[in-house]
């Protein structure tokens, strides 16, 4: 088992670097970040746009470009943007921002997909489950460029409502607290910015896990073991929780991989609405700015996202499923 | 090789096939489809949405390029349905245009690459070997990158071309999720004994792949189609959002979102105009996929709970 | 295995009144369903009282097991159930899920059919066991206590090794020690009543004649009622004492079982008994087809469910539903229907005795083969010649199968080989069939797929009418394979959906480059050949039954005359009433067409009814072969001889006298299978031999030799033993 795993990672660390360089041949090919420079007014001399270019190192095969930036990666830097700026130096600052918004998001979106899922399972055709997969429809029907604009609407409205401005809906905070503020303050500001990207995003994790956990749980329900159990004298809910919730959640283990492959860039989504500094608005600006270090960096991070959570999933699989345990 | 008939046999195993021919399949798919209210309303509204797409010049005096500079920021009202935007252009036309791009390229995507889909996985999983390593690995890489970076990235370069690019671009990055799933069913269905007996016939392989086992995976390849229209539509809006998508002078749903988000507390109908228009539109295509899934299998439990209201009505 | 070890719990003797354990009266079950209500159970009145074992027998759909769900308190809650079920005098229809749940488990407990299913995954089978113990016996019992009794119970159904074996998770136990799980739990708490639904359908024979022998000491050990549901007549006839056949929903007949089985009083339990071929007879007996299906279970006809498939169906049959009445007022003998006298009349007159075969029911097989006017297929043995003088159509020598043993679910690595056949030899002559006999894991499919494919074997050599295989290019192959047919197992699956069954069967004709107007001419008159009507030909598979099927399958594999037919296990999927009718169309036209066949199948009855010779295989090789005749009558090979006192015979007087071979543990993995002998491992005979014998079975691999004429055993010590 454990050689598996190993095996497991070291398939993902090729995918990684496959992804990665393909990411950066991508966006070296289809960049032109001089454009910038030669749209100034007066046009910049030739000098000036060459020098740039050896700076940049466009004059090197993109393959080299690639190794020059690799060994950098591997040494901690990765490279200066168009604008000369240290990526390094905003890189960790930007990874703390995302990071937060989707491992909050994915933590509790999972807690409470699972259970709803289950209880439209156990539930089926009743109340319960009528509401919870007509909502888990229209969630899944509403992509979040249109679902976050509507939970700042409605954040909009509570503020509204309760006459005060406790939630906020821009920025991950307001950067106006006193610095010397105790802790809860600052625990407060922070949980008043991160409430409504986390709703928005939680929505979504909810809608989708809940909807395949309801269909394993379904698949469960008819299975010869669960009749078993009650053969032996277990009431259908101890039989459906101690067997059936057991045995349903083995192939949630491995959904988790792509769930948060798609979180992943469904945040690019979310930052930009909630102008939120993270990894997936640095993607967008990398693009606009034609910066293939920027794109290369958050394809890595994409990456290496997904590879961890994917080599989660093998873990989670082999401790809940004892028929891959070899 | 003697035929010699006994009509004493064949009277003998003949004598229950029922004599009225049941109904066909097609029927009984059709009828299962049909008795679902939510599918059949999907489907009415996707039919509709795409025939008022096209027909709008019909119901609307205005064009896309005229702007009504005298109505600038207009509220929905009898003469601008959805209003106006900051200059003056009739929103219903301009959500009607956006619509026409956007379902019309989720169809073109969702179809194109199901097909696709079925031959590259029916053929890994029929013949293994390089292809379906290949194929798989594919697959895992594009979990890691994912396609909406991809394209994102590659956008500069079809900057100003026609949005059939884009078309191309989805169909090359979607098909790969299917395929793997055809590929699956496929493995499941090499084995099948009417499978092995083509083989001991002689059939050539490609003829066995498309005479048996393609036909049989047409329910998943329906349903398969519907789910990847609405996620090309999905793709599509979330590019073009960022203006990484269907590029100036078309619009679709996702750039006329992009524009009217900045304005969703102030002017509420610049967003809520197209934004609606594609919940609905994606709305109604999962559903459909929904009741193609239940209609096809055969082991749908929608009887069980028409039986079950009939129960809990009479008590 | 001993019952001592187990203390009996004193509430054993609580229920242990005169009255029945259980008492099922009128009982209802019905479904909804697309097509309109199923009424799967109608009426069903049944006893059992203690210690008594109680057989239902039926076919698939006849409401034998949603009965016994029903009891249990176990049909999905849009079951609508009306009627009486009584345990020691208790009701337990209308009580609640918790109340019930007291009961289950601990006073009535249930065996299921599938017994790879049965068993939680995740769960390791020790744990699910002291479950059982844990639920009943909160706060008397400890957990550790609970452990204790789990491994002494998987000691008495007989797991090796048990202490050890109860960590192990479901996966790992091979499906017949997956059954013995299940049984220890449903004897766990001792309960007053057992019912056990089909709990060797899906097992191997000599398995099956495991599980039973533990099923009996289930029953030594708790002294419960057991209710044992099959389709299998001979299973019930050695084990029940009494016996309730079900057809549509309804008990049809029920009774002590010898009488059922020397008396039936009901027409469908006459042809059921009929259309059995036995194991134990030296001579080709008539099989009796029923003909038809059963019928729907959504809007039942009126009257007799039965009539429109019963020869001795008058017009009163059809008016109304004969009820369950007695026909032996001594006995308790019951069947519903009107012309049971007329069945004991007919029984009267013929022979009670039959040619080659010794029965206690001879009597009542002789009445049904006259009464469904069922007829032996005369093969022209006067045309035939000699069998050394016919050519070999299928010759194969020594064929060699390996597979590599893989591990890991993505990244496969190779940790080992599976000898699936190794050195297999035998051949088939024209106009003969040979059956190849075996039970999962032994190689029988391996060894057909490896002739069906025709590519050139890892090692050894095959040859079809005469040309090696290996020799063969692709267009030669093709021309081979129109003189080489196959007709599989599942009649569902080996027919393509969404194709009719007019270009099912046009289809090797195309391929081999027929023209359309000899296509056209052909399809009908194959359909004739099979028995069906011609019109049918643009119907589609899933309108035909299961039976019907399996002969449009025959039809393709005959479309282009073949000369040789491989058949895998082609009835083993039909119920029994089926299956006799695609038997007798598979012996017509072996006659009628001169074909030669290849037969694997597991049923060793079918085999003694339709083959000329077999071949009995054991991981990987053949360990007797020879004229059915020398090999049934007089088996020498221990594992033959264990093989055939496995099956069960439908004649509850004999099997109670038949000794029982019963084998200890299970198949070896062929991935490292045993040195010298491979049975030798399991084999009865092994373990009485003097050391120097038992060295000699370790050390040298037994060589096939002859033992009479055309018979041919792989054993040191071949002895021959009477079984059947």
């Amino acid at each position: 088992m454990f050689g598996f795993l190993v095996r497991r990672l070291i398939n993902y660390i090729v995918l990684c670097v496959v992804a990665t360089f393909l990411s950066f041949t991508l966006s070296s090919v289809s960049f032109d970040p001089l454009s910038l420079l030669r749209q100034h007014n007066p046009p910049p001399p030739a000098a000036t746009i060459e020098a740039k270019r050896a700076e940049l190192h466009l004059d090197q095969p993109i393959p080299q470009r690639f190794l020059t930036w690799g060994e950098g990666v591997l040494h901690g830097d990765f490279g200066t943007t168009t604008t000369d700026h240290q990526i390094t130096d905003e890189l960790w600052r930007r990874v703390g921002v995302s990071l937060r918004l989707f491992l909050l998001g994915i933590t509790i979106g999972i807690l409470l997909g699972v259970l709803i899922g289950v209880g439209s399972a156990i539930r089926q055709y009743k109340l319960f489950d009528y509401i919870s997969t007509f909502f888990s429809y229209v969630i899944l029907a509403t992509p979040v460029l249109v679902l976050g604009p509507l939970v700042k609407q409605v954040a909009q409205a509570i503020n509204n409502a309760t006459g005060s401005e406790w939630l906020q809906f821009t920025g991950e905070y307001s950067g106006t607290l006193d610095p010397n503020a105790g802790w809860l303050a600052s625990f407060d500001e922070r949980l008043r910015f991160l409430i409504v990207p986390t709703v928005t995003i939680v929505l979504g994790q909810i809608a989708y896990y809940s909807r395949y956990q309801r269909s394993a749980m379904l698949d469960v329900l008819g299975s010869d073991f669960l009749r078993t159990a009650q053969a032996k004298g277990l009431t259908r809910r101890r039989a459906l929780f101690k067997h059936g919730l057991r045995t349903a959640l083995i192939p949630m283990a491995t959904l988790f991989a792509f769930g948060f492959g798609l979180l992943v860039v469904g945040g690019v989504f979310t930052e930009t609405i909630f102008n939120w500094q993270g990894m997936g608005a640095w993607l967008v600006q990398g693009i606009n700015d034609q910066d293939t270090n920027v794109t290369a960096t958050v394809t890595l991070f994409v990456a290496v996202c997904v590879l961890l959570s994917g080599w989660l999933s093998d873990v989670l699989y082999a401790l809940l499923d004892p028929r891959i345990r070899v | 090789m003697s035929t010699t008939v006994n009509p004493a046999a064949a009277d003998e195993a003949a004598a229950d096939v029922p004599q009225s021919r049941p109904v066909s399949r097609g029927a009984l798919v059709r009828r299962r489809f049909m008795r679902n209210r939510w599918a059949l309303g999907g489907i009415i509204v996707i039919i509709v949405l795409y025939i008022v797409a096209f027909s709008y010049p019909l119901f609307s005096p205005y064009s896309y390029e005229f702007h009504d500079t005298t109505n600038t920021y207009d509220p929905p009202s009898l003469t601008h349905w959805f209003g106006t935007d900051n200059i003056g252009t009739d929103m219903f036309v301009a959500c009607m245009r956006g619509l026409q791009k956007s379902l019309t390229i989720g169809l073109l995507v969702g179809v194109i690459s199901t097909a696709l889909s079925a031959v590259v996985g029916a053929t890994a999983g029929f013949f293994g070997g390089i292809t379906d390593r290949a194929m798989m690995w594919i697959v895992d890489l594009l979990l890691v990158l994912p396609s909406f970076l991809i394209i994102s990235i590659a956008s500069p370069i079809f900057k100003g071309s026609s949005w059939l690019i884009l078309v191309v671009l989805l169909v090359l990055f979607q098909w790969m999720i299917t395929a793997r799933i055809v590929r699956g069913m496929t493995l499941t269905l090499k084995t099948r004994e009417y499978v092995s007996a083509a083989r001991f016939m002689g059939q050539s392989p490609w003829r066995t792949i498309f005479k048996h086992i393609v036909p049989n995976m047409s329910s998943l390849l329906i349903v398969d189609a519907t789910i990847n229209v609405g996620s090309a539509v999905l793709q599509e809006s979330g590019l073009s959002y960022f203006g990484f998508g269907v590029q100036p002078p078309d619009v679709s749903l996702g750039t006329l979102i992009a524009t009217g988000t900045g304005s969703a507390l102030t002017f509420p109908w610049l967003f809520y105009a197209p934004a609606v228009l594609l919940v609905v539109a994606l709305l109604s295509v999962a559903v459909v996929g929904d009741g193609l899934r239940d209609a096809l299998d055969p082991t749908s439990s929608r009887a069980r709970r028409r039986e079950k209201k009939r129960k809990d009505k009479l008590a | 295995m001993s019952a001592s070890e187990i203390t009996l719990d004193e509430s054993v003797l609580d229920g242990a009144g005169d009255g029945p354990v259980l008492e099922v009266a009128d009982l209802d079950v019905s479904f909804p369903s697309e097509a309109g209500r199923v009424h799967a159970v109608r009426g069903l009145t049944y006893e059992v009282a203690r210690g008594e074992v109680l057989g239902i027998v039926g076919e698939s759909g006849s409401g034998k097991s949603v009965s016994s769900l029903a009891v249990m308190g176990l049909l999905p809650e849009q079951a609508r159930i009306s009627g009486s079920i009584r345990f020691q005098g208790q009701q337990l229809l209308g009580l609640s899920d918790v109340q019930l749940s007291k009961i289950r488990g601990r006073r009535i407990s249930m065996v299921f059919q599938d017994p790879l299913s049965a068993l939680t995954p995740v769960y390791t089978v020790g744990d699910q066991i002291a479950e059982a113990l844990l639920i009943h016996g909160r706060g008397r019992l400890s957990k550790a206590a609970a452990a204790n009794r789990s491994v002494e119970l998987l000691d008495l159904v007989g797991i090796p090794n048990a202490a050890a074996r109860v960590k192990a998770f479901p996966h790992e136990f091979s499906g017949g020690m997956r059954q013995r799980a299940v049984i220890a739990m449903a004897i766990a708490n001792d309960p007053d009543l057992i019912i056990a639904d089909e709990p060797t359908t899906a097992l191997d024979v000599t398995v099956q004649a495991q599980v039973l022998e533990v099923l009996k000491t289930a029953k030594e050990v708790t002294g419960a009622g057991i209710v044992i549901i099959t389709h299998d007549l001979g299973v019930v006839a050695g084990f029940s004492d009494r016996l309730l056949v079900m057809y549509a929903g309804r008990a049809v007949e029920s009774g002590n079982v010898n009488e059922v089985y020397q008396q039936p009083r009901m027409p469908y339990t006459l042809g059921l008994l009929g259309s059995l071929p036995r194991l134990d007879a030296a001579e080709k007996l008539p099989l009796v087809p029923i003909h038809g299906q059963p019928p729907s279970l959504v809007d039942l006809p009126q009257g007799c469910p039965f009539a429109p498939r019963c020869p001795l169906a008058v017009d009163d049959c059809l008016t109304a539903e004969p009820e369950l009445s007695e026909v032996d007022s001594t006995s308790g003998h019951r069947a519903a229907c009107i012309r049971s006298a007329e069945l004991a009349a007919t029984e009267a007159e013929v022979e009670d005795s039959i040619d080659g075969v010794e029965a206690s029911n001879a009597a009542a097989i002789e009445a049904a083969v006259e009464v469904f006017g069922a007829e032996l297929v005369e093969e022209p043995k006067a045309a035939l010649r000699p069998r050394a003088e016919r050519p070999v159509v299928l010759e194969v020598d020594s064929l060699v199968k390996h597979f590599a043993v893989t591990k890991g679910v993505v990244l496969k690595r190779k940790v080992g080989t599976v000898h699936a056949v190794d050195g297999v030899s035998f051949e088939v002559r024209e106009q003969e069939t040979l059956g190849l006999v075996g039970e999962s894991g032994c190689g029988k499919t391996t060894t057909l797929m490896q002739i069906l494919g025709l590519e050139r074997p890892a090692g050894g050599s095959i040859s079809v009418l005469g040309r090696d295989v290996s020799t063969l290019d692709g267009k030669a192959r093709k021309a081979i394979r129109r003189d080489m047919q196959v007709v599989f197992q599942d009649p569902l699956a080996s027919l393509d959906p969404r194709m009719p069954i007019g270009d099912v069967i046009a289809e090797p004709m195309q391929v081999h480059g027929f023209d359309a107007t000899h296509i056209r001419k052909r399809i009908p008159e194959l359909l004739d050949l099979v028995g069906l009507r011609a019109e049918h030909a643009d119907r589609y598979p899933a309108e035909f039954s299961g039976g019907q099927r399996q002969r449009i399958g025959i039809a393709r594999a005959l479309a282009l005359e073949p000369k040789l037919l491989v058949l895998d296990e082609p009835v083993s999927a039909l119920d029994v009433s089926i299956q006799a009718g695609v038997i007798n169309l598979l012996d017509k036209l072996k006659a009628e067409l001169g074909l030669s066949y290849l037969f694997v199948a597991h049923d060793l009855s079918v085999v003694r009814h339709i083959a000329d010779r077999v071949a009995v295989m054991y991981l990987g090789k053949i360990v007797e072969i020879g004229a059915v005749d020398a090999v049934f009558g007089e088996p020498k090979h221990p594992y033959t001889q264990a093989l055939l006192s496995a099956i069960p015979i439908p004649d509850p007087v004999k099997e109670r006298q038949r000794e029982r071979i019963i084998l200890s543990g299970d198949l070896p993995s062929p991935a490292n299978p045993p040195s010298g002998c491979r049975f030798r491992t399991r084999c009865f005979l092994h373990a009485t031999l003097s050391d120097s014998d038992k060295r000699k079975c370790v050390e040298v691999e037994p060589p096939r030799e002859s033992q009479g004429d055309d018979h041919e055993v792989a054993c040191h010590f071949a002895r021959a033993k009477q079984v059947v």
